[in-house]
């Protein structure tokens, strides 16, 4: 560590180095580190700001489970032995979070490899942008225009209607199919750069020499591409199910009505119910879970964190 | 098992870009053919041509005596080895090898014991668990040998194989392909653009030049008997005299040089006519120091540059006339050497030296 702040302050001279050292350790802090304290500190508070406001700073104002033991078993004359719509949400979040992801892998995946190993020059050019330019459009406009698509009157419906391949419409927002789209879709591009970045360092001659050896597609991929991509399927994995498992819009607007995502509980804590320590202990447990799930995952698949930045 | 391959009539168009222009020739079951040329020259898309990997866009490519178009390459009796080895890096080095095993649903002990015959034949006993990574550069060429290998391949395709490889190991490893060969006894088709490796090693060689074979013979005959000016300049060192043939008589031509009137044999298989636009060849250790007049072939020239090479001494002189010659002289133990500068006379006799039809010539 020495040995390379030494290295550091050579190479830039002290002026540059204090500056980015400054900004970097800035952007960690008071981006970073800071805000998540202060959600820490209110997590494990009362909210005596709502219930009594003269109580704050008094003898009562101490450090407390109270939020978390909520989240878990509900209120004191709650006739369950848990809290059973905040447990259940938390882990249909999970689970959904997790569907999300893997039908983003599946669809990805061989968009990626065709990008980097097949497609050449313009065609690949043209697909990107055909890629990216849907996400000029913002998110809240994608969503309800996804509300008309998915509608029980809607193009969806309409189609597979005269088709004949439906006899009555299907309700999809209620069936959350038009949640788990639009989910799926908002995050296509994070799953797809970091699995082509990998797959696109792939020699072409490995993948020729499986197939001079006898391999068919199926093994290729098994063999020699996806191992060699795995890195870039976790951090895409990553990201897809962290940002779907903290999303909120899509699943506002595109959720069935009986069907809640956890954020959308922790929204209603910090907002409409004005208790931000509780909000603040929920949105806790819900980064934690999906860090130690990810954690997990990646040692089941051998990944090592490093890996992941490549 | 070896099976013999044959080119008929084979094209390789890229766009309007003529890679590979009519590859005609048959290669025998266990022969080391081997194709020659210098880089670009269409080598590696003639090699994938064979191996499946590319469509010619004319002609037929027949393995074993079946028509090849419609197989793919996993479905060919051949193996390739690619330019560079293409291991794959993931996997150890046993796994490697087993893979067209693996492919085949082969359980993992067999697999485990055909990857140890073969790390024996290619010499690399007992490194079958290490990774790719952990291999020397001669270590990888043997893994990537064995891996092919272990399709049991009628028709072991290497694309410059050597190439990545430092001399003295190139050199080894040439001796030691050749054994592997015999030992499999299947038929290996070897791309190189080194001449050196192409004359040890190949029972024949095809000389290419930008997608057309000039000349198939073996490695003496390719050598002795070039049949263009093109093979002439580019395996081994060669003299040339561009000139203008005069006469023949009995099989010997006399050109018209700027160096003077030369005499060199007509090539039998592809001979000039009187009045062609012609160029002689001459090799450096067929030019002999001169003590008088000499009635033809006689040129005097200046040292520009020497060089010692223990068994060779290496001239390189300029005519008057501007022409550059190189000659080698064997060192017999008490030569005197030549002070640069100095004028010397030289001559060589007409059946060391070649007329062919005046062509393109190879890059220096
Ligand atoms: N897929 C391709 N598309 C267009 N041109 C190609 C392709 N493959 C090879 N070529 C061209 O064909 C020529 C011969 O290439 P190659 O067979 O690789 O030569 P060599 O192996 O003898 O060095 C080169 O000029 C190369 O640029
Ligand atoms: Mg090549």
């Amino acid at each position: 560590m020495m040995g390379w702040l030494r290295w550091f302050l050579a190479r830039n001279g002290i002026a540059l180095s204090l500056y980015m050292l400054g900004a970097v350790a800035l952007w960690v802090i008071v981006m970073i580190v800071l805000p998540q304290l202060f959600m820490l500190d209110f997590s494990f508070r009362h909210n005596w700001q709502q219930i009594d406001p003269s109580r704050m700073g008094g003898p009562d104002d101490v450090y407390t489970f109270v939020n978390y033991h909520f989240l878990a078993f509900g209120s004191p004359n709650n006739p369950d032995p848990f809290n059973v719509v905040d447990v259940t949400v938390f882990f249909r979040t999970i689970v959904a979070a997790v569907f999300v992801t893997l039908f983003d892998l599946a669809l990805c995946y061989p968009i990626a490899y065709y990008l980097a190993q097949v497609a050449r020059g313009g065609k690949a050019r043209l697909l990107v942008l055909s890629l990216i330019i849907p996400f000029w459009v913002n998110e809240l406009l994608r969503a309800f225009a996804f509300r008309i698509l998915f509608g029980e009157e809607g193009t969806i419906n309409a189609i597979l209607l005269s088709l004949g391949i439906l006899n009555e419409p299907v309700d999809f927002v209620r069936e959350d199919v038009a949640l788990y789209a639009g989910l799926g879709y908002a995050y296509i591009l994070l799953m797809i750069f970091p699995i082509y970045n990998v797959v696109e360092s792939l020699d072409k001659n490995q993948i020729e020499a499986a197939r001079d050896l006898g391999a068919s597609w199926i093994r290729i991929h098994r063999r020699v591409v996806f191992p060699f991509a795995k890195p870039g399927i976790t951090s895409g994995c990553t990201m897809v199910f962290m940002l779907s498992a903290g999303a909120l819009a899509a699943p506002q607007i595109l959720g069935g009505p009986s069907s809640l995502w956890f954020t959308q509980i922790i929204y209603q804590w910090f907002n409409t119910g004005s208790n931000w320590p509780r909000g603040s202990a929920y949105a806790i447990v819900l980064m934690l879970t999906c860090v130690l799930f990810v954690l997990a995952v990646m040692r089941i698949f051998k990944v090592k964190i490093g890996e992941i930045g490549r | 098992m070896s099976a013999d391959v044959q080119l008929e009539n084979v094209w390789v168009q890229f766009g309007d870009f003529v890679a590979v222009r009519e590859a005609s020739l048959t290669i025998q079951g266990g022969e080391f053919f081997s194709f020659l040329g210098p880089s670009g020259c269409g080598k590696t898309t003639l090699l994938r041509a064979i191996s499946g990997f590319q469509d010619p866009s004319r002609g037929r490519v027949l393995i074993g005596g079946q028509d090849m178009a419609g197989t793919g390459p996993n479905q060919r009796p051949t193996a390739l080895i690619f330019q560079n080895l293409a291991l794959f890096p993931l996997m150890s080095v046993w796994e490697n090898i087993s893979f067209a095993l693996e492919v085949k649903g082969v359980g993992k002990n067999q697999r485990r014991k055909k990857a140890n015959e073969l790390l024996e034949l290619v010499a690399l006993p007992g490194q079958g668990d290490k990774m790719v990574n952990e291999l020397s550069g001669g270590q990888k060429q043997r893994v990537a040998v064995a891996r092919a290998l272990c399709a049991e391949p009628e028709v072991l395709l290497l694309d410059e194989p050597l190439s990545a490889l430092d001399l003295k190991l190139r050199q080894h490893m040439r001796t030691e392909l050749r054994v592997i060969q015999q030992r499999a006894g299947i038929t290996f088709i070897y791309i190189t653009h080194d001449q050196g490796e192409a004359l040890t090693m190949s029972d024949r060689i095809a000389v290419m030049r930008q997608g057309v074979i000039d000349q198939i013979s073996d490695g003496t005959t390719v050598y002795d008997h070039p049949e263009t000016a093109f093979v002439a300049s580019f395996v081994g060192e060669n003299n040339f005299f561009p000139g203008k043939v005069s006469k023949i008589v009995e099989g010997i031509a006399s050109v018209e040089t700027k160096s003077g009137l030369l005499q060199a044999r007509v090539s039998t298989a592809s001979p000039v006519s009187s009045g062609d636009e012609a160029i002689v060849f001459v090799r450096p250790e067929s030019i002999r120091f001169s003590n008088g007049e000499a009635s033809s072939n006689y040129l005097e020239a200046t040292v520009t540059h020497q060089e010692f090479e223990g068994h060779f001494w290496h001239l390189v002189l300029q005519t008057d006339s501007g022409s550059r010659i190189r000659m080698s002289v064997m060192n017999d133990g008490d030569s005197e050497t030549q002070a640069v500068g100095s004028r010397i006379s030289l001559s060589f006799i007409a059946q060391a030296a070649v007329v062919l039809a005046k062509g393109e010539l190879a890059a220096e």
